[in-house]
C-alpha cells in the first residue's frame, strides 16, 4: 500500500504526544512499518509543535514534507492555518477550533488572522473544524482534546473501534481510562 | 518481540541487551531520553554526572576497571568531553566504551550547528551512525564488540530526526561478558610524552586496521538500483530521505560506518555509476573523503551545509519532481517558545531590565529571557560562559561596567561549568555580579536531576550541594537568596549587590512552576472595571494575560496565580478570586 502520512499539530502542552504513541501503538498492532518523529526541548515551552506519523508496507523517511500529508490533526485553529503547505491535493485537516493566541499576537505585534477555516476550505482542502475543547470538558477534562480529536480522526480511517479501544487502554493511565474512553466516544459521533 | 522505539530508546535498549554496567551522562537535547530511558534498567548503573568531561571520565573508569560503559551527550556537549576523548584515542579501552553524541541540525533546541563526524576523524576514534531505531539498536551492540576487538572507545552519532522518531525494533535478551579483569599497565594507561609517544603509532594502526574492516562490514552496504545514470553515498536519516525519494531506482552506497571510511569499496562503487552524489547534512564529511581519494563526486554543490535535508530537497535537487501543497496567502503569526505561566525566571528578567542592566546569560529555559517583551539578555554563547565573561566583562570594563552588568545562570548550568568561573571571579577578584536562577531543576531538557536538587537519575534522595555553601567556599563573601516573585526585594538586592565593593552572587530561589509537588494558589482575576487598559502587566510576557477590548484578561486554564502581574498593576485591578 501507499504510505499514509498523518501530521499532528498544536502548542506545546496541549498533548499531542499521547496522540501520536496511541497512534503507533494502533498501527503497529495491525502489522504495518510505522514512524513517528517528535521534536522535544526547547518547542515544548508553549511553541508550535509538530509530530509525523507515517505507515505503510515499508515507511523510510521520518517526518512528512510539503504536499505529503494524508490529514493534518490540528490541536489549535491557527496551527492548522500553518501547514496547509503539508497537505496532499485532495487531503484533510481536522482542526480544534479553539484559538491560542501566541505572543506576537498577545504582545499586540500580531493580529490572529480571522476566517481561517474558510480560508483553508478555499484552498481545496477538506477542512472539518469543530469545538473539541468543549466536548473534552463534557468527557471531564481539557486535556482530554487529543482523544476526542482521535474519536474524529477514526471516522477516516478503516480501523474498528475495538482497535482503537485497546490502543486507547495501552496508552492511557487506567484511572483516566473512562475519561478517554468517553472523550474519543464523544469526538467520533460530534 | 516488534515494538515502536525513540531512537534514543532503543540505543538504550542495545547498551542494556550488550551488557552495559555502567552510565554517566549529562542531559542535553536531542540526547537525553538514552541515559533516561537505560536507568529504566535494574541491572544498569546509571548517573546524571555534573558536565560532559567528568561523564566521560567516569565511563572511562568503569571500562578500566572491567565492564561496559556509556556516556551520552548532545553535539557541544562533546565540547565539553573533548579532552578526555582525544587522549582516551591514546588509552584505549579495557571492557568496552561507547559514547552517544546527537547533533540537532536544524538547531530544534541548540546554539550552533556544529557537525560532530569530524571529532571521530580528529580523535581518530571510529563512528557508527544509525538510520532509524533497529540500527540504533543493532549498532549500540556492535559498538561494543568494535571497541573491545580493536581496544578503543566507540562513538555513535545519533541526529534529532533519528534520536527523536520512534519505529520497529525487535528486541533480544541481555547477555553480560564475563567481566574483565582490571591489570596494571603504565604503558598504555599513563599517558606521559614517553608513553604516549609508543601508543601514537598504535593509533595510527588501528585506524587501518578499522579501515579494513570498514571494506568488510555489510554495515557499509551497497544496494543495487536499476538507474546506474547516478549512484548516491549516504548515511543517517538521508539515507532514509533517499529511499523515500527515489525507492531503489538509483545505486545507493550506505555507510553505517562514518569513521573511518573505507576506501576501496567507494572506489569500485564509483566504477558502477556514471555520477556519484553524496547526501549528507550540514558539512561535506563524505564527500571530502571521497575526494581525498581523488574521485569526481557532487555534494554540497548541490546540497546546502546548512539545516536539516528532507525527501522533497532530495528529490529537486537530483532531478526529481515535487509536488507540494498551497500556503495561506496571509502572514501566519509565529507560534515562539515562552516562558510558562508562573516561571521563576520572568520576574528576575522584568527587573534586570527595569535596572537597564547589561545582562550575560547562559543555556537553559531562562535564554528565553532574551525575547520581546521581557528582552533582557545581551549575550549566550555556550554552558557557563555567562560567569566566566562576565569576568572578563567587568576586569576589562572597569568601574562603569561594574555597576550595571549581571551574569544569569540555571543551577545545573551553574554547577556544569559556571562555578569554575566563579572561581576566577573570586581568585582574580573581579567586582562581578552573579545571579544563579535556581529551579531546582535541569528544565529545558524536560526536568533532570542535578547536583543541587538532592535527587539522582533514579529519583533516589543523594547528596544535595549546598549552592551558598559552595559560594561561599570559593571565595564569594557576599551571597544573598531571594524569591523571584518578590520584586521589590529582588530589585533592592541587585541593586545593593552591584553598588558593593567586592564581588557577589545572589541566588534567586524558586523551583519550575511545572514540577508535579509545587502548589499553587490557582488562577487570579481581572477587574474590567478596575482595568485602566495601561498594559504594564504586558510588559512580562505571561502567556495567561492578554488584552481583550482594551482590557486585561487572565486565561483561567494557564495562571498559576504567581502574583507577579498584580505587583505590576498600579489599579488593583488583578488579583485572587473573591
Amino acid at each position: 500500500m501507499e504510505t499514509k502520512n498523518i501530521m499532528i499539530v498544536g502548542v506545546g502542552g496541549q498533548g499531542t504526544l499521547l496522540a501520536s504513541k496511541l497512534l503507533g501503538r494502533l498501527l503497529l498492532g495491525k502489522g504495518y512499518d510505522v514512524k513517528v518523529s517528535e521534536v522535544h526541548g526547547m518547542s515544548q515551552r508553549g511553541g508550535s509543535v509538530v509530530t509525523y506519523v507515517r505507515w505503510g508496507d515499508r515507511v523510510c523517511s521520518p517526518i512528512i514534507d510539503k504536499g505529503q500529508a494524508d490529514c493534518v490533526l490540528s490541536f489549535e485553529l491557527l496551527e492548522a492555518a500553518r501547514y496547509t503547505e503539508y497537505v496532499k491535493p485532495g487531503g484533510r485537516i481536522i482542526v480544534n477550533s479553539q484559538q491560542i493566541n501566541p505572543m506576537p499576537v498577545v504582545a499586540g505585534a500580531a493580529i490572529y488572522p480571522e476566517n481561517l477555516v474558510e480560508k483553508m476550505a478555499g484552498l481545496g482542502i477538506q477542512v472539518d473544524a469543530f469545538d473539541a475543547l468543549t466536548l473534552a470538558e463534557e468527557a471531564g477534562s481539557s486535556k482530554a482534546v487529543n482523544l476526542v480529536l482521535m474519536g474524529r480522526l477514526s471516522k477516516h480511517f478503516e480501523f474498528t473501534t475495538q482497535e482503537w479501544m485497546e490502543a486507547i487502554e495501552h496508552s492511557v493511565p487506567p484511572k483516566f481510562l473512562e475519561m478517554n474512553q468517553k472523550a474519543f466516544a464523544l469526538g467520533q459521533s460530534a | 518481540m516488534k515494538t515502536l522505539m525513540l531512537g534514543n530508546e532503543a540505543v538504550a535498549r542495545g547498551l542494556y541487551e550488550a551488557g552495559c554496567c555502567f552510565v554517566s551522562s549529562y542531559p542535553g537535547t536531542p540526547s537525553t531520553e538514552i541515559t533516561e530511558c537505560v536507568a529504566k534498567y535494574e541491572e544498569v548503573y546509571a548517573e546524571w554526572a555534573p558536565n560532559e568531561k567528568v561523564a566521560l571520565e567516569a565511563a572511562l573508569g568503569a571500562s578500566l576497571t572491567g565492564k561496559r560503559s556509556f556516556c551520552a551527550m548532545k553535539h557541544v556537549g562533546l565540547n565539553v568531553a573533548a579532552d578526555p576523548l582525544f587522549t582516551i584515542s591514546y588509552t584505549g579501552v579495557n571492557a568496552g566504551l561507547v559514547i552517544g553524541v546527537a547533533d540537532d541540525a536544524g538547531m530544534h533546541s541548540s546554539q550552533n550547528e556544529q557537525d560532530s563526524r569530524h571529532y571521530a576523524k580528529a580523535s581518530k576514534i571510529p563512528m557508527l551512525e544509525p538510520s532509524d531505531s533497529a540500527e540504533a539498536l543493532s549498532f549500540a551492540k556492535l559498538a561494543y564488540e568494535l571497541s573491545e576487538k580493536f581496544d578503543t572507545a566507540v562513538l555513535i552519532k545519533m541526529c534529532t530526526r533519528v534520536s527523536h522518531s520512534q519505529s520497529v525494533v525487535e528486541t533480544g535478551e541481555r547477555v553480560v561478558p564475563e567481566q574483565k579483569k582490571y591489570e596494571k599497565n603504565p604503558a598504555k594507561y599513563i599517558m606521559m610524552p614517553v608513553n604516549a609517544k609508543r601508543r601514537h603509532p598504535e593509533v595510527e594502526a588501528r585506524t587501518k586496521a578499522l579501515t579494513e574492516w570498514a571494506e568488510q562490514t555489510d554495515i557499509n552496504r551497497i544496494e543495487p538500483g536499476q538507474d546506474t545514470s547516478c549512484g548516491i553515498i549516504t548515511s543517517s536519516t538521508c539515507y532514509q530521505y533517499v529511499k523515500e525519494a527515489f525507492g531503489d531506482t538509483y545505486p545507493v552506497l550506505k555507510l553505517g560506518m562514518i569513521w573511518p571510511m573505507p576506501q576501496q569499496k567507494i572506489k569500485d562503487f564509483a566504477a558502477t555509476v556514471d555520477r556519484m552524489v553524496v547526501v549528507e547534512e550540514l558539512d561535506g564529511f563524505i564527500e571530502t573523503h571521497c575526494k581525498n581519494l581523488g574521485l569526481s563526486v557532487s555534494g554540497k554543490d548541490l546540497f546546502t551545509n546548512i539545516g536539516e535535508l528532507s525527501q522533497n530537497l532530495v528529490k529537486e535537487k537530483l532531478g526529481g519532481t515535487v509536488q507540494t501543497g498551497t500556503c495561506l496567502t496571509e502572514d501566519i503569526p509565529a507560534r515562539p517558545p515562552v516562558m510558562c505561566a508562573g516561571c521563576p525566571h520572568r520576574s528576575i528578567f522584568y527587573v534586570l531590565k527595569k535596572l537597564n542592566l547589561t545582562v550575560l546569560g547562559d543555556i537553559g529555559c531562562y535564554t528565553l529571557g532574551a525575547v520581546a517583551p521581557l528582552g533582557a539578555i545581551d549575550t549566550t554563547v555556550c554552558m557557563g560562559a555567562s560567569v566566566s565573561g562576565l569576568h572578563g566583562f567587568v576586569k576589562a570594563g572597569g568601574e562603569e561596567m561594574e555597576g550595571r552588568t549581571v551574569a544569569v545562570i540555571g543551577d545545573s548550568t551553574f554547577i556544569h561549568s559556571g562555578v569554575t568561573g566563579l572561581i576566577n571571579i573570586a581568585y582574580n577578584e573581579s567586582n562581578a555580579t552573579v545571579i544563579i536562577l535556581d529551579n531546582s531543576i535541569t528544565g529545558m531538557t524536560g526536568h533532570q536531576q542535578n547536583p543541587t536538587t538532592g535527587y539522582n537519575l533514579k529519583g533516589d534522595p543523594c547528596t544535595k550541594i549546598d549552592l551558598e555553601s559552595l559560594c561561599h567556599a570559593v571565595g564569594i563573601q557576599r551571597v544573598r537568596v531571594v524569591d523571584p516573585y518578590d520584586m521589590d526585594t529582588c530589585q533592592t538586592v541587585i541593586k545593593e549587590e552591584l553598588a558593593a565593593k567586592e564581588p557577589s552572587v545572589i541566588i534567586s530561589r524558586r523551583p519550575c512552576a511545572l514540577l508535579k509537588y509545587v502548589k499553587h494558589p490557582g488562577p487570579i482575576c481581572s477587574d474590567p472595571e478596575k482595568c485602566k487598559g495601561c498594559k504594564a502587566c504586558m510588559n512580562i510576557g505571561c502567556p495567561a494575560i492578554s488584552m481583550v477590548d482594551g482590557k486585561a484578561k487572565i486565561d483561567a486554564t494557564l495562571c498559576v496565580g504567581c502574583g507577579v502581574c498584580e505587583q505590576l498593576c498600579k489599579f488593583d485591578a488583578l488579583g485572587a478570586k473573591e
